[in-house]
């Protein structure tokens, strides 16, 4: 089998490439990039002319519900929402029912996986056995069956002992611990920013705080134990700082941030529209703008969508007996793209980075991230002229919980390539 | 609706003069003086009623109570309107039970109205006898309703309407007729 | 007298009321008042409509407060009891909304413990919706009837100063009392421990003070909130006695409010815990005045809303 793509104009910041060149793939790899490839045989040509090939995106961060709460998303839909955003990789948070804690479900996960095909599904494991914060799983074991980080999510490991050792168990191992930085103690039972907002619309809080002590907390531990630390959809400017002045002090930590947190802020919560309930909460304009800067100075180091599907009833209720949670796969490029890189506030090439080179490098997917002879053919074609409304009816994922409804895309995905398979390509016009 | 003055009916004098006509009709069918009060219906009957309250004192040195009735939320057409009418005071601080009641309103035109008074009156008692004063009587009546007093009988055509013009409210006195603009 | 117009389809709060719509909302209720002394208290302004109680929550002030208002305007009404309701069978609120708007009533009003379901009733809803208040938000009724008591009282609504004493954090009363006042312009002291009363609510034009004795100096209307124990239980102050010590009102603090201050309480009351109990006794106290109004201030929200929002099915 083999694909000649042509005439694209291929980004890999992880090579340093920014011009049009041809790529060839070989039975699911890369076999040659080059300025120009002659077409041998009958080669099938995936015309790029006008498109821009970047290496496959990773959403570093996201809940495919399977197993366990099918009705909201399934591994199959899942797969399809991926491929749609220019996924060719997710790594999968571990929350299914029963929680990915141990071998049998990691390896549940990734047998369907390679059943739906289209994408990579790299499982993220606990970190504590039943997500309670308590015991540790048997990482070993789990790395084994292919889990590729572990992380507590929504959960937060609460106790600093549990997390110190997690952490130096981690480092034994050379897998990243990802955690979702929140005080459950402060934020108790809070359903949106705390501040002027949240008085004023009644909404029980979630300070700022409660994201910072853990980021403070596990930066600490950190400095002495130097394993991976991966802190997820970070919110505030406070966090964006302790990680700043962390990385000065070099101390290893990487972090992300969502769509939705760099392009909405808490004042979307005026209507009580469940779908801007999420964790953490929306914040402030000034956390917002702080977030851009720690994408533009380096701070943060990935984009990831947090992708987590509600069925239409969980979301149709009282804000505060709602979920948290949005969906996200399908739309951060185009969001990113069209607000970010076209206001320009950030690069194509950055944008290359946060989305593929530095989520490979997070997770340590070695041969991901970059488009290089010999490794997966992975690879994203984005055709940047495109423009679009984003629409409920074009979602693939099972959900519609998607706060970016009714925008205006600008920027689309035109072909998603999984292992040399075109998995997803637009109707252009 | 725009409109402009057909013709104009009465001037202050000639309301004045009808103001003690009616005053002193009222008088004569009512002979029990401490039986006797007066209800004007807001806004426009209110005003009606203080003058002739006013006049009665001069005439015969008594004083004869008056009350306000709002009969907004008596209207038989509170469901047809877009937005709800705006309810005004009532305020009737004598009891109503066996006096003789005297109904004042400005214009008396459909009837409506006064069957809404009526109604709202009976709510607060059961009066000896009710009467209807009405300074103007315009006709087109839908009603089994008949006032018994009238300042004046004014015929008219139902796209006109009869404007009472009041001191009180306006700064001076007359009676018009005012229709549409374009006939 | 100048024509106003009331142009809402529901009331979810004073939020979105204009101070013209507040003007109207109590001079409809004054004129409703009258209603309330008369021997048959009951007019036919509502015959026909039907307004349906739907309380999440125990009130039983506020929910027979509306219902007698109802009533007096003649219209027919349904209380939808929560403790025997199929809510606790999971039925969701939309569901249940939408069942009971199969019968084709004109008026819901609901109080509900999550903030913004009124909010939410407006996005299907068929029918005006009334905030009888929602969570730790609003309870616009409860401000407008506050208001029309200080209008009876004070004779102005205009140029006062305003003290709120108590739990401002989690109370719907001082909430919807705030956005009033701040509409009319007048100078809002909110008091209580900062655990309660958040530095932000400057931003609503308030001035926030920890010394009930400095927040009421002056004050035309001294209003102070249910202290609710279980506040206590999360922390937010250490004890009830500890509280009382600090922020309950007394016949000394009192009388550092100007010569004609009021005290107000949204009720139920706790005697002796946020006020003395002579003091709520007293000839300042207004606190029964404000549930005599309550019943007008409903009378003429339920008159003024449409109560058809759509055309309604069949």
């Amino acid at each position: 089998m083999k694909l000649l793509i042509k005439g694209g104009r291929l980004v890999d910041p992880a090579a340093g490439i920014d011009r049009v060149m041809d790529i060839l793939v070989e039975n699911g790899k890369v076999k040659d990039v080059a300025a120009a490839i002659k077409k041998t045989g009958n080669c099938p040509v995936l015309d790029a002319k006008g498109l821009v090939v970047a290496p496959g995106f990773i959403d570093m961060h996201v809940h495919l519900r399977e197993p366990g709460q099918e009705n909201k998303e399934s591994i199959a839909s899942g797969a399809q929402a991926a491929v749609h955003g220019g996924f060719t990789s997710v790594a999968c948070m571990a929350n299914t029912e029963p929680v990915n804690d141990n071998r049998s479900v990691t390896e549940y996960i990734i047998a369907r996986a390679r059943q739906v095909g289209l994408v990579n599904i790299f499982p993220v494991a606990a970190v504590s056995r039943g997500l309670q914060g308590e015991n540790l799983v048997e990482m070993a074991d789990l790395v084994e069956g292919g889990a590729v980080a572990f992380s507590d999510d929504g959960c937060c490991v609460m106790k600093a002992d549990l997390i110190r050792k997690a952490l130096e168990y981690a480092r034994m191992l050379d897998v990243p611990i990802i955690e979702h930085p929140e005080d459950h103690s402060i934020s108790a039972e809070g359903q949106v920013n705390e501040g002027f907002i949240s008085y004023k619309y009644g909404l029980r809080g979630i300070l700022k705080a409660a994201e910072e002590v853990i980021v403070a907390r596990d930066l600490i531990l950190q400095e002495r134990i130097r394993s991976r630390l991966h802190l997820t959809h970070i919110s505030t400017a406070g966090s964006v700082g302790l990680i700043r002045n962390a990385r000065r002090a070099k101390t290893p930590v990487s972090c992300d941030v969502t769509p939705h947190h760099l392009l909405l802020n808490e004042e979307r919560v005026q209507n009580y529209d469940p779908v801007y309930k999420v964790k953490p909460p929306l914040r402030t304009e000034a956390d917002r703008l702080e977030l851009i800067r720690g994408l533009q100075d380096g701070t943060i180091d990935c984009i990831a969508s947090d992708h987590a599907p509600h069925t239409r009833d969980d979301k149709d209720k009282e804000f505060e007996y709602a979920p948290f949670g949005v969906i996200g796969m399908e739309t951060s490029f185009p969001v990113i793209h069209d607000r970010l890189v076209r206001a320009k506030l950030l690069t194509l090439n950055r944008l290359v980075e946060l989305f593929s080179t530095h989520p490979a490098r997070v997770l340590g997917l070695k041969d991901r991230g970059r488009i290089k002879p010999g490794l997966p053919a992975d690879l994203t074609l984005l055709d940047l002229k495109k423009r679009f409304k984003i629409e409920e009816a074009d979602l693939r994922s099972k959900a519609n919980n998607c706060p970016f409804l009714g925008w205006e895309g600008h920027g689309a995905i035109a072909h998603t390539v999984v292992s040399g398979n075109i998995v997803y390509s637009y109707k252009n016009r | 609706m725009d409109e402009k003055i057909k013709a104009k009916i009465m001037d202050d004098k000639k309301m004045k003069r009808t103001l003690q006509r009616l005053a002193i009709e009222i008088l004569e069918r009512n002979r029990e003086a401490d039986k006797l009060a007066l209800i004007g219906i807001q806004t426009r009957g209110v005003h009606i009623a203080r003058r002739i309250q006013v006049l009665i004192k001069e005439l015969e040195g008594i004083d004869i109570p008056l009350g306000i009735l709002d009969i907004t939320m008596f209207r038989d057409d509170l469901h047809k309107h877009e937005q709800q009418p705006a309810v005004k005071k009532t305020r009737i601080d004598f009891p109503i039970e066996d006096r003789d009641i005297v109904l004042i309103d400005d214009v008396v035109f459909t009837g409506r109205t006064i069957r809404a008074a009526m109604d709202s009156i009976f709510e607060l008692g059961r009066p000896a006898t009710l009467q209807l004063a009405a300074f103007i009587d315009r006709g087109h009546r839908e009603l089994p309703i008949c006032p018994d007093f009238k300042g004046k009988y004014l015929p008219t055509s139902r796209r006109e309407r009869v404007k009472v013009i009041l001191q009180e409210i306006d700064g001076k006195d007359e009676v018009l007729i005012m229709e549409p603009k374009g006939f | 007298m100048k024509e106003r117009t009331f142009r809402q389809d529901h009331l979810l709060g004073i939020e979105h009321l204009s101070v013209d719509d507040i003007e109207t909302i109590l001079e409809t209720a004054e004129a409703f008042i009258e209603v309330s002394s008369r021997e048959v208290k009951k007019v036919p302004a509502l015959k026909g409509k039907t307004v349906v109680n739907l309380f999440f929550e125990n009130s039983t002030r506020t929910r027979s407060s509306f219902e007698i208002a109802a009533k007096r305007l003649s219209a027919d009404l349904i209380n939808f009891n929560s403790s025997v309701s199929s809510l606790k069978k999971g039925e969701t609120l939309k569901d249940t909304v939408l069942t009971l708007e199969a019968m084709n009533p004109h008026i819901i009003v609901i109080r509900h413990s999550a903030s913004g379901s009124p909010h939410y009733l407006t996005t299907f809803a068929r029918s005006s919706i009334v905030n009888a208040g929602d969570g730790f938000h609003e309870h616009p009724t409860q401000a407008l009837l506050d208001a029309l008591t200080i209008q009876q009282r004070l004779r102005t609504l205009r140029g006062l100063k305003i003290a709120i004493v108590g739990d401002i954090l989690h109370s719907r009363v001082a909430l919807s009392n705030i956005l009033l006042h701040q509409k009319l312009g007048n100078e809002i002291a909110l008091i209580g421990p900062p655990s309660l009363v958040p530095a932000e609510f400057a931003k609503l034009g308030a001035t926030v003070y920890y010394d009930i004795r400095r927040g009421v100096r002056n004050a035309d209307v001294v209003m102070m909130l249910r202290v609710q124990a279980e506040r206590g239980a999360r922390n937010y102050f250490p004890s009830i006695r500890e509280y009382r010590n600090l922020f309950a009102i007394d016949r000394k603090i009192f009388s550092l409010a100007s010569r004609r201050a009021i005290l107000m309480h949204p009720g139920p009351i706790n005697r002796d815990v946020e006020i003395e109990t002579s003091m709520a006794d007293s000839d300042e106290s207004v606190i029964l005045q404000q549930v005599t109004n309550g019943i007008a201030v409903r009378m003429a929200v339920l008159y003024l809303l449409k109560g058809e929002i759509h055309e309604t099915l069949n």
